[in-house]
């Protein structure tokens, strides 16, 4: 059956691997735009990076199909490789050559030719400010230096898709900022469609279009951040009283912006959009009806809770399960 | 096809570049060899002519060409099997990921190989001239270093066979001593074959490295068991055989 995949820059049908009884990946349907900044999220384990060794040529499906650029990825293996850059999850740099030698021998694999590719490596090397470590062994770099190489030795050869295997791994704060502002320019002036896996919720909310939460090998919601959320509802005021609780509660539900007032365990929740503002008005109206508050509280929706309300469990708890039954999957191997 | 010329030539480039960096590992490399040339060329070579030698032949000049062979084993064996190190720093994933013919890969790997391999060989020929082998004739090293090239590919394409189908370094040893350490001492590096019993003769005579120092022996000394034609088609055929191995095997891994 010829598919028509004109538009997309990624699509996969019934996409699945198997590793013996494991199914790591189950029948996944996914169409990524061209210029997108895709979001791929979920525990480890959850089958993210096989999606992504797949479609990087890096693993062949069991079954199903994908195009990447229009091009087959168990057919057209070498046109894939062409059409992308990627940054996998591990390290995967020479730690005994310099960033430079690094991008050079990069460059030649890709087939640029020494005067491109020297100016190649000048631009993308300023473009991660590294161009005052070109000359020092990759082994000395930092852990963050070493991903901001990696990335722009994935952009180096100007692909048309960037796959980024959980790109802030283990990086801190501060580099983490940075590498997102990276993305998000690359995604932005560019124009390269960017995927990105990561079990960060507020990366994928933060960098991402669209994002995909993945869960035991299936795609379980798929929809913009901000969609996903809006699936969870309004914010959410807690206010522990002191006293006057009742009384509060009583006028609290005559104010037509308060959706619902209940109390829980003592504490009094109130569900409102754009809580931050109403937090005032909140307080006002306690002081009016002399109610003493010990506390305020206030939670926005993350996609946190989306993963929740689609998987019946928190982020940790799955990756607690997908831990242990990564390491019952490596005691097997051996 | 420009392309993968290209890429041939840039994982050579690679392993010269991190040859020539560690400068440990060379200096490692050349040692042990060495101190075989050196320690047994004394230790016999002052004891009455062993049976076997061809007339004339003095113990160095004999051992030289067995020596070289054992460094090409050696070192090639571990340039085929420094796929896994590759694999465990990550590295094999860049070089996988590239829009490269798998032949390139392969390609590009045995020709840094051979290269590190011969300068090594090159490094135990000089010693042994140094520790008083009869000098070579130009024409003699280099028809020696056709056979070079074809021993090295040969162990290359084993190294390669087996990182392919290793899933970690555990089983490195297992190699080390149950096949790399018997094909040197069956290869007649050391001494002339036929002080082997029959079976174990025949043991030889089924190893590639046995035709491979014979030749070297015939370039580089003029004195062989089998002629230098029979040496150069067992080895061609065998280097073919198993390189081809290698390449196909590691073309069917997958990296996870």
């Amino acid at each position: 059956m010829k598919v028509d995949t004109d538009g997309s820059a990624i699509y996969m049908h019934g996409l699945t691997k198997r590793f013996g009884d494991l199914t790591a990946v189950d029948r996944v349907d996914l169409d990524i735009e061209k210029g997108e900044l895709f979001g791929l999220l979920g525990p480890n384990g959850a089958g993210k990076s096989t999606i992504i060794k797949m479609l990087t040529t890096m693993l062949t499906p069991t079954e199903g199909e994908a195009h990447v650029w229009g091009h087959d990825i168990a057919m057209e293996r070498n046109k894939v490789r062409s059409s992308i850059g990627v940054v996998f999850q591990d390290p995967a740099v020479d730690g005994m050559l310099t960033g430079k030698e690094n991008l050079d021998f990069h460059g030649r694999m890709y087939g640029l030719g020494g005067a491109v590719r020297k100016k190649r490596i000048e631009e993308v090397l300023d473009l991660v400010d590294l161009a005052d470590k070109a000359d020092v062994k990759v082994e000395d770099y930092s852990g963050g230096m070493q991903r901001r190489l990696e990335i722009a030795r994935g952009l180096m050869h100007h692909p048309s898709v960037l796959f980024l295997d959980e790109p802030t791994l283990g990086l801190d704060a501060q580099t983490r900022r940075h590498i997102w502002e990276y993305i998000r320019d690359m995604n932005r002036k560019e124009g390269v469609t960017i995927i990105l896996t990561t079990h960060y919720m507020e990366e994928a909310d933060y960098l991402c279009d669209r994002v995909a939460i993945i869960d035991n090998g299936k795609i379980v919601a798929l929809d913009t951040p901000k969609n996903l959320k809006d699936l969870i509802g309004a914010d959410t005021i807690t206010l522990e009283a002191q006293s006057g609780r009742e009384t509060l509660l009583t006028s609290l539900r005559t104010f037509d912006w308060i959706k619902s007032a209940a109390v829980t365990n003592g504490t009094i929740e109130l569900r409102v959009d754009h809580a931050q503002s109403r937090i005032p008005e909140v307080m006002q109206e306690a002081c009016k009806k002399n109610a003493v508050i010990k506390s305020v509280g206030l939670h926005e929706p993350t996609l946190e809770d989306v993963f929740l309300k689609f998987t019946g469990k928190k982020m940790r708890e799955a990756e607690g399960a997908s831990a242990m039954h990564a390491v019952m999957m490596r005691g097997r191997r051996r | 096809m420009k392309q993968d010329l290209y890429a041939i030539y840039s994982i050579w480039l690679r392993e010269m570049l991190r040859f020539f960096r560690l400068k440990s590992r060379l200096v490692g490399s050349v040692a042990s060899p060495f101190f075989f040339l050196a320690f047994l060329g004394m230790g016999f070579g002052s004891a009455a002519a062993m049976p076997g030698i061809p007339q004339g032949v003095d113990y160095v000049s004999f051992l030289t060409p067995g020596i070289i062979g054992m460094t090409l084993l050696f070192s090639s064996t571990f340039a085929g099997l420094s796929v896994l190190w590759d694999r465990e720093f990550g590295f094999l994933k860049e070089i996988m990921v590239a829009p490269v013919s798998r032949i390139a890969i392969v390609l590009g790997r045995t020709a840094g190989g051979v290269t590190t391999a011969i300068i090594q060989a090159l490094i135990i020929l000089l010693s042994g001239i140094l520790l008083g082998m009869t000098a070579p004739g130009l024409q003699g090293i280099l028809m020696s270093m056709v056979f070079m090239v074809l021993i090295a590919s040969t162990f290359i394409g084993l190294g390669l066979a087996f990182a392919s189908k290793m899933e970690d370094m555990s089983g490195f040893s297992l190699i080390m001593n149950f096949l790399i350490f018997p094909l040197f001492f069956l290869s007649g590096a050391l001494f002339p074959l036929d002080r082997f019993p029959q079976a174990i003769k025949v043991l030889a005579y089924i190893n590639p490295l046995t035709y491979g120092v014979d030749g070297l022996r015939y370039s580089l000394i003029g004195a062989g068991t089998f002629s230098p034609a029979l040496d150069f088609i067992v080895l061609a055929v065998s280097c073919a055989a198993i390189l081809g191995l290698g390449a196909y095997l590691f073309e069917i891994s997958e990296v996870k």
